[in-house]
């Protein structure tokens, strides 16, 4: 009733086009940013922010860098753990070069790095395809946090072995190190991750995104349509690599602030990024913020949820039960919608446009 | 068309083997001179890269064949792990990333039940085979469970759907065997089982090699079941069925062959893989979650052989598991060490370049 297009007339070819045809997706849009930029720091409580929203963030900006690779490209890899480390690293080196520059630039051209050793490791992709080219990404997961153990100058020869976040200020205010507070951490975040959200759905509605998609779907079709395989596969290694190394550097100095590779860019939280872009719908930008809030907070949830509505759980055995819950809840939901969230999301809306009537 | 071009058609190339094989000999034999005309003196890294190790192999050869041994265990154990990932890709076309906790799986099961026996004082070999027999159903009763919930319901997705649907499996797997058997690490039950301990050693090449029992009856048995697999796959019903399955689908359906049925042996024998995989990792250190990572170290092996080959299995595990050995051991200390960790995805890599996939896959065709 309320969310149908039924009187939106479109009188040019921009507007038919528009990422947000409808007037209440615009308004819903705007509804969204505003209380994420207003709303939440006002209201939510420290844990909240820190524990939920920013993890949201950080892993939504590490997905929508997956999804670019896997869903739009249609390129497993396993490497995201790895081009995430590059960016924390990248940036720490970068922010204990010259502390004089803004670390926001810094976190952003960190992302730059990370892209360039994503093409290294993406080159192989023009040769390799499906789940070997998977298992060869993982060749540069290992060997990156290889790296980032075995050579101390990337940690600046901490006694630690570990990144040591230092503080830096915009405008007076520490955005990093202990004295930032959770919301201002969480507005620079915000706005981070809505820049780079808005870049990547330009990318993905033009040529290059079609271009990504055409291969996807058929690469010797797409290479006899024109589409030059080699740059286009590469690119999407970039910019995929990109988003990871700008998330893994807002991991490091915006969430964790300070910690080791071992713990933060393993293995697993390749899998655990590739799990957030499947959830969420392969080839879907809205699809990697609802995978990425499924699965960040679902440990969360688990933990802190279950004994509030009165199943008393304990330390080891709530660990495990999560890991058992996590496992049937991703079984469940490939079955339900193997399209993932964003699927669900659609025929959501779907319905709300005939609402209340059914045809 | 020229005369050039024509005479460039007539002339045939080089087969690619002899190009490969003819460019590793050129490159080695510059290495020699270059090393003869003194310009790679010692302490140098050239040295320490392309000199220094083989010197070493040349000089200490019982330390080489000691290395080689431990590698070629190594190699067989991988091989037994990619040979479970094979056995279910090829048959369901499932990529199982859940094999690794199968292994563990199996393992802390058959541990788990003979300390239950123990518990009754019952004990002793035939308390271990009974074990056994027990893993091996609790082994059918997933393999039934995994058939009945992910597989049916998943039916014609697309590989990637399945491909998580086993990671889903692997946390399952991981938080039900906690719970149920307890985090720590268990010993695995090898005297029971009549596994043999102790070490032969040799007197050759003017030193002494050390070879433990356990790694020589891993090896035997690997061996053996590799051989039963193949007789197996080979000349029985269910082997004609699966190998029908694994070309096509539609065609094995076509003509009577239960899918379902099918994929739960498949599994099943995946399932045996894993036990006897478990016990045989388990003596050699212990029963722990720790162990679920060798998936991680099969999966160079597997892309290395080909995904759908049982023999790439063996040799990509015996490639893996030398080249792993003989990497860390003479080229380690030049890297600072622990490069076992990313040395085998390197080498499959290589691999790979030269034939996509992998040395015994079936080849990739592609058309519109």
């Amino acid at each position: 009733m309320f969310y149908r297009e039924a009187g939106q007339y479109k009188t040019t070819y921009k507007a038919d086009m528009a990422v947000f045809p409808l007037v209440q997706d615009r308004i819903g849009i705007i509804a969204i940013l505003a209380i994420a930029f207003i709303g939440v720091p006002l209201l939510a409580s420290e844990f909240i922010i820190l524990s939920v929203m920013v993890p949201f963030l950080v892993f939504a900006l590490a997905a929508i860098g997956l999804n670019i690779l896997t869903g739009y490209t249609g390129l497993i890899s396993l490497g995201t753990g790895a081009f995430m480390g590059v960016g924390a690293y990248a940036c720490y080196k970068l922010t204990t070069i010259f502390p004089g520059v803004n670390i926001i630039v810094w976190i952003i051209v960190s992302g730059f790095f990370s892209a360039a050793i994503g093409v290294v490791f993406g080159l192989p992709s023009l040769r390799i395809k499906g789940f070997y080219l998977a298992v060869a990404t993982l060749a540069a997961q290992f060997f990156l946090q290889w790296c980032f153990v075995r050579i101390p100058w990337l940690y600046n020869y901490n006694a630690s072995g570990a990144i040591e976040v230092p503080e830096r200020t915009l405008f007076g205010i520490a955005i990093t190190g202990a004295r930032a507070t959770p919301e201002v951490r969480y507005l620079v975040l915000l706005s981070i991750v809505v820049v780079l959200a808005w870049l990547a759905s330009n990318l993905v509605h033009g040529r290059i995104g079609r271009s990504w998609m055409a291969v996807r779907d058929m690469d010797i079709a797409a290479e006899l349509m024109g589409i030059r395989l080699l740059p286009t596969k590469l690119l999407a290694f970039a910019v995929s690599s990109f988003y990871c190394g700008v998330a893994g550097a807002c991991m490091m100095f915006l969430w964790y602030g300070g910690g080791e590779a071992n713990d933060a860019f393993n293995v697993n939280q390749s899998f655990n990024v590739l799990f957030m872009v499947i959830i969420g719908g392969l080839g879907s930008l809205i699809g990697s913020f609802f995978g990425a809030f499924f699965i960040s907070t679902l440990p969360t949830i688990l933990k802190f949820g279950v004994p509030a509505i009165g199943i008393p759980l304990t330390g080891a055995f709530a660990e495990h039960l999560t890991h058992v819950m996590v496992g049937a809840l991703i079984i469940f939901f490939l079955i339900v919608e193997p399209h993932g969230l964003a699927r669900l999301w659609q025929i959501a809306k779907q319905k709300l446009r005939v609402w209340p009537f059914p045809y | 068309m020229t005369d050039a071009t024509i005479s460039a058609r007539e002339a045939k190339p080089l087969p690619k083997w002899a190009v490969v094989t003819g460019s590793i000999v050129a490159v080695v034999i510059a290495i020699v001179l270059a090393n003869a005309a003194g310009l790679m003196p010692k302490g140098t890294l050239l040295h320490g890269a392309l000199i220094k190790p083989f010197v070493d192999m040349v000089d200490l050869p019982d330390l080489f064949v000691q290395t080689i041994w431990e590698g070629f265990v190594g190699g067989v154990l991988y091989a037994l792990i990619a040979l479970g990932f094979v056995l279910i890709f090829k048959a369901s076309g499932v990529f199982n990333f859940a094999q690794g906790i199968m292994v563990v799986f199996a393992g802390l099961t058959l541990v788990g039940v003979y300390e239950k026996f123990a518990s009754f004082g019952f004990t002793g070999m035939i308390a271990a085979y009974l074990a056994v027999v027990v893993a091996l159903g609790v082994m059918f009763l997933l393999a039934v469970a995994v058939e009945r919930v992910v597989l049916r319901p998943l039916v014609n997705q697309p590989d990637i759907i399945l491909f998580m649907a086993t990671f889903g499996l692997t946390y399952l797997l991981i938080g039900l065997g906690e719970t149920i058997y307890g985090g720590s690490a268990k010993v695995m039950i090898a005297d029971q089982l009549g596994l043999p301990k102790g070490a032969i050693d040799f007197d050759i090449l003017g030193g002494r090699v050390t070879l433990q029992k356990l790694d020589i009856a891993a090896a035997v048995i690997a061996v053996a079941m590799i051989a039963v697999l193949a007789f197996f796959f080979q000349y029985t019903r269910i082997g004609r069925a699966l190998r029908a399955v694994a070309d096509s689908h539609k065609a094995a359906l076509s003509v009577g062959i239960s899918l379902n049925q099918i994929w739960i042996i498949v599994w099943f024998t995946a399932g045996i893989v894993a036990l006897i995989t478990g016990i045989m990792w388990g003596a050699r250190s212990d029963v722990s979650f720790g162990l679920q990572t060798i998936a991680l170290k099969a999966l160079p092996v597997l892309i290395l052989g080909g995904f759908t080959s049982v023999p790439g299995a063996i040799v990509g595990g015996l490639i893996i598991g030398i080249g792993e050995k003989i990497g860390e051991f003479y080229w380690g200390p030049l890297f600072g060490n622990g490069i076992e960790s990313w040395l085998a995805y390197v080498i499959a890599l290589a691999f790979l370049m030269f034939r996509p996939q992998g040395l015994f896959g079936d080849k990739i065709i592609e058309r519109i």
